[in-house]
């Protein structure tokens, strides 16, 4: 609001170069304009910085009466009381009392019920109607997904046909193990019996998608309503300061099928949700 | 809404306060310097220069005419509100903590730190029409409880007095006597350090809010318990709608613990709830510091938080506030 200028009519400036210091009565005196019909009030003041240079300083402040405010005569009267203590001497640069530049809004908490809600609709295909006669083998489900589609096949204890798991799951494993030669622990080694510890790990590397950059307020359910549209989401993970409770800023979400999480990649890295920028990418797998 | 941010004190905020009219804000800080504040722009009007401490308190007259101010300086101040002069000092042995004047102001009721070997004290002050004739003299001084007393106020009819402090328990005094009245019990009563009492426009209940993250309403002339807010951290300030059922609860963790910890750990957010189902409404953030003090503007279209920070930040309600449905 306050604005710089150098002065234009008089040359003040060749004054200055005679005498050194305190030039102030050379200012021209504080000038105050207005309030005008439209509340708008200027007040122009004059001083020397510190390089000896005269400056205009414009303060336009507005004042805004608000509609049908009711005041006492009273009030009226204080309105015009004169300043007093440290008020008297403040300068129009000092700036006590400013109108915040951001909106702050009475943040109302989560409904309860609606955070049950949410978490009913992270199967996305439970609302699917006329499909009785789906019935996944893999989970027992009826009407919900095809076994192909089932979001909880890798949460199912591995059938006796492991050896067509996918490769792509193998190939992490083998990358983790650090190429031939290494040292493979017998849980990874081919053939071996899986553990469930191993099993969830490899559950967390498939098609798994990493969002950074989400705002604190990020829950589960609204991570779930971004990227469903992609495809069948198989988790959804934010991840949670256990001290805070408050979200870190980051999540992890699953797709059943590497396309769909290729698709929902493309789309979402760089898009602005909940005023950040998000970055979506492939998680990498856990080197540990 | 967009708060306005006043920033006149140069240490933490202790206490606010509207006048009746609700056109100035008094606000109170560990600076030495009790403000007064246009309520509506939030311009400065004046300060009132004189304590030599942390002020602790303040109340002004039903006429917005004098102010009275506690201070750690051990004085207790009465100010002539428009001038900012200085009108008469009451003098303790302990820092003054709390001040209240009656219906009437005819009286004022001054709090007294536990100094040294003095325990706390609770002082009726006559307070004189022309400041001429001000003398220091207590009417009544009432002691008994333990530790600091962080808050005192007039009961319905200047006939009690209310008070509660660091032994968290709430009592009612006769102001006539000096007896105590009333007091609450273990079950009902706080667990921790009362930091604030704030009585409803009519006087007929009251609202503390405690260390113990809870705030609860109470019955002004039977002390029994009317509801309980829980909240999520220690409460410092509260204040009640004057229009709405609504109260508002400001605290944040500790001061010593803000910078050890996370900042969105800290719940500096002044958080409503709704007088009557005791559920939260919502929460108003912004300050970088707990909340000390909290106050209503009597026509209950405003309010204003005092922090930790400094700030002093009034707000005036958006249309919507008014329309909010649980």
């Amino acid at each position: 609001m306050a604005h710089l200028s150098e002065p234009a009519k008089l040359r003040w400036g060749e004054l200055e170069e005679d005498d050194g210091e305190d030039l102030d009565f050379l200012l021209p005196p504080r000038q105050v304009i207005g309030p005008d019909e439209n509340g708008i009030k200027r007040v122009i003041e004059y001083k020397f910085d510190d390089d000896g240079n005269k400056v205009k300083i414009t303060t336009t402040t507005r004042t805004r009466k608000l509609a049908n405010a009711r005041v006492s005569k009273r009030a009226i009267e204080r309105r015009s009381w004169p300043k007093f203590g440290d008020a008297v001497q403040e300068d129009v640069g000092a700036r006590l009392t400013m109108v915040s530049t951001e909106e702050i809004l009475l943040e109302r908490p989560k409904a309860i019920g609606s955070n049950k809600e949410d978490s009913s609709n992270i199967d996305p295909l439970a609302h699917q109607k006329g499909a009785v006669l789906m019935v996944c083998r893999t989970c027992g489900k009826k009407g919900d997904h095809w076994t192909s589609r089932c979001p909880y096949k890798d949460l199912a204890q591995p059938a006796e046909g492991f050896v067509d798991k996918p490769p792509a799951a193998d190939g992490a494993a083998a990358a983790a193990a650090g190429g031939k030669g290494a040292y493979v622990p017998p849980s990874l080694r081919a053939g071996a019996e899986r553990t469930t510890g191993s099993d969830m790990r490899r559950r967390n590397d498939e098609n798994s998608v990493r969002v950074t950059n989400l705002s604190e307020d990020t829950r589960e359910p609204d991570l779930l309503e971004l990227f469903r549209p992609f495809g069948t989401v198989s988790r959804v993970y934010v991840a949670i300061d256990q001290k805070t409770g408050m979200s870190r800023g980051f999540g992890f979400v699953n797709f059943v099928s590497r396309e769909d999480a290729q698709r929902a990649i493309n789309k979402l890295n760089g898009y602005g949700y909940d005023n950040l920028i998000l970055r979506v990418e492939w998680a990498t797998p856990r080197t540990t | 809404m967009r708060p306005i941010l006043m920033k006149g004190h140069e240490r933490p905020l202790t206490f606010l306060k509207y006048n009746r009219d609700g056109d100035l804000l008094f606000s109170c800080a560990k600076d030495h310097n009790p403000t007064v504040w246009f309520a509506d722009n939030g311009e400065r009007l004046g300060t009132y220069r004189g304590h030599n401490g942390a002020v602790w308190c303040c109340d002004v007259t039903r006429d917005s005419g004098r102010l009275i101010t506690g201070s750690a300086d051990q004085t207790a101040k009465l100010w002539n509100v428009q001038t900012g002069q200085q009108l008469f000092t009451f003098n303790f042995d302990s820092p003054a903590k709390s001040v209240d004047f009656s219906v009437g102001d005819k009286l004022a009721v001054i709090t007294t730190d536990p100094f040294m070997e003095l325990s706390s004290a609770i002082h009726i002050k006559r307070i004189a029409k022309d400041p001429a004739d001000q003398i220091g003299e207590s009417v009544r001084v009432i002691k008994g409880p333990q530790g600091r007393i962080n808050r005192a106020v007039w009961g319905p009819l200047n006939q009690t007095i209310i008070s509660g402090g660091e032994d968290s328990i709430l009592r009612i005094w006769d102001t006539e006597t000096g007896k105590l009245l009333k007091e609450t019990d273990k079950e009902s009563g706080h667990k921790k350090t009362i930091t604030s009492l704030v009585k409803s426009a009519d006087g007929s209940h009251f609202l503390t809010g405690s260390l113990d993250k809870s705030a609860k309403l109470w019955d002004s002339r039977t002390l029994t318990l009317i509801k309980t807010y829980v909240t999520g951290s220690p409460v410092n300030g509260v204040a009640m709608s004057p229009l709405l059922d609504h109260v508002v609860l400001g605290g944040g963790q500790e001061a010593s613990a803000v910078t050890t910890t996370d900042h969105r750990a800290g719940k500096f957010e002044a958080k409503f709830y709704d007088k009557i189902l005791q559920e939260e409404i919502g929460g108003v953030k912004g300050h970088f510091g707990p909340i000390n003090a909290l106050a209503f503007n009597p026509d209950g279209k405003s309010f204003s938080s005092g922090g930790e920070d400094g700030y002093v930040r009034l707000h005036h309600f958006d249309p919507e506030y008014f329309n909010i449905k649980i």
